[in-house]
């Protein structure tokens, strides 16, 4: 019992430890929908110092300010395509998580659609060989075989099995 | 084909190894930087300031500074980098090049300090504590320079410090071609 209890307060400590990943603002919106906004932004925006962190995880200065800045924005009542067409003009299409489908990024939207479409390419190409190979050895017998194997039955039927695999062998 | 199929993975191997190696050389030889990335402020105007004088009681606009093929330097009395980019910075600013200095989100003291004993490469040089020129520019860090021509138009960034290798392949073909283009 003292165990289980244990247990789970080690399984809450580790939740704990998973929020303070988060970097600590101060929290001063003055509604809920510009928090939820702002959680909203510091998550779908990337860090343009440290390639592969959102604002939200990132302790860099310029993700300090570009939080800050956030804040401000949303504060003034800005729309969130306001936010962004404010943070592309500055940092590019390299701020946001999802960038538009442009000639820059078409391989990057493309290339997983392309990759899945090998991949069943490749899967059913082997599947199809396996079925036609499959089905060449299910082919009707001939008539030679057919008797063959008449033959054969014969004779596991006349002798012991032992018998039979060493008389097919020889 | 069955045995050459045996050998698909070493070739995919093989490709990898040599993109990798490829890249890797580059970045060695400082020719790319998977840290860097594209300035959204190529072609574009530099943004509007008016920022307060680092060695002069006055405030140093926009308007003060475009007209020539400009230099604007980003840099700041934390940043390492700029310690080795400085002593370059001295020998353009020497050779003629004028240069704005964005003194970036520092102390303005130590800052003063810095220029006394190493010298003052700027034309100007303005102090942005709060980092809002930065953050117009889109500055991730320290030093950063930026090429702006006769008409305050932004046409190169370079993030890094300058030294003669960086002077020569870089920033001087542009400085080179502005000339060409008539922007003095």
């Amino acid at each position: 019992m003292v165990a289980l209890q244990r247990f789970a307060l080690f399984l809450a400590v580790l939740m704990l430890s998973a929020l303070t990943l988060a970097a600590i603002d101060p929290d001063d919106f003055a509604t809920d929908s510009q928090r939820v906004r702002y959680h909203q932004f510091v998550a779908d925006l990337r860090c343009p110092k440290c390639q592969n962190q959102n604002l939200a995880g990132s302790d860099a200065p310029i993700a300090n300010d570009l939080r800050k800045e956030l804040r401000r924005l949303l504060k003034e009542g800005q729309s969130d395509q306001q936010i962004i067409d404010f943070m592309v003009t500055r940092y590019g299409d390299f701020i946001l998580y999802k960038p538009p489908f442009d000639k820059h990024t078409a391989v990057l939207w493309l290339a997983p659609v392309g990759l899945l479409a090998f991949g069943i390419a490749v899967i059913g190409t082997i599947v199809w060989r396996h079925r036609r190979a499959r089905a060449e050895n299910l082919a009707p017998l001939t008539a030679t075989e057919q008797s063959q194997l008449a033959d054969l039955l014969r004779e596991t039927t006349d002798k012991s099995p032992k018998s039979a695999t060493r008389g097919k062998r020889a | 084909m069955q045995r050459l199929k045996l050998f698909l993975p070493l070739l995919v191997f093989v490709v990898l190894a040599v993109f990798f190696f490829v890249v890797q050389k580059q970045i060695s030889r400082g020719e790319y930087d998977p840290q860097n990335m594209p300035s959204a402020l190529i072609d574009k105007p530099l943004p509007d300031f008016a920022l307060p004088n680092l060695v002069g009681d006055n405030v140093i606009r926009r308007a003060d500074v475009v007209g020539h093929i400009l230099l604007v330097n980003i840099w700041a009395t934390w940043c390492p980098t700029c310690h080795y980019e400085h002593p370059h910075l001295n020998k353009f600013a020497e050779q003629g090049v004028i240069i704005l200095g964005v003194d970036y989100k520092d102390d303005a003291d130590k800052a003063r300090k810095w220029l006394q004993e190493k010298g003052n490469p700027y034309r100007w040089v303005i102090t942005d504590q709060q980092g809002t020129l930065g953050l117009d520019l889109g500055v991730t860090g320290a030093p950063e320079t930026y090429v702006v021509d006769a008409k305050g138009v932004v046409r190169l960034r370079y993030q890094g410090a300058l030294d003669d290798r960086i002077w020569r392949e870089t920033i001087q073909p542009m400085i080179e071609k502005l000339q060409r283009e008539g922007s003095v």
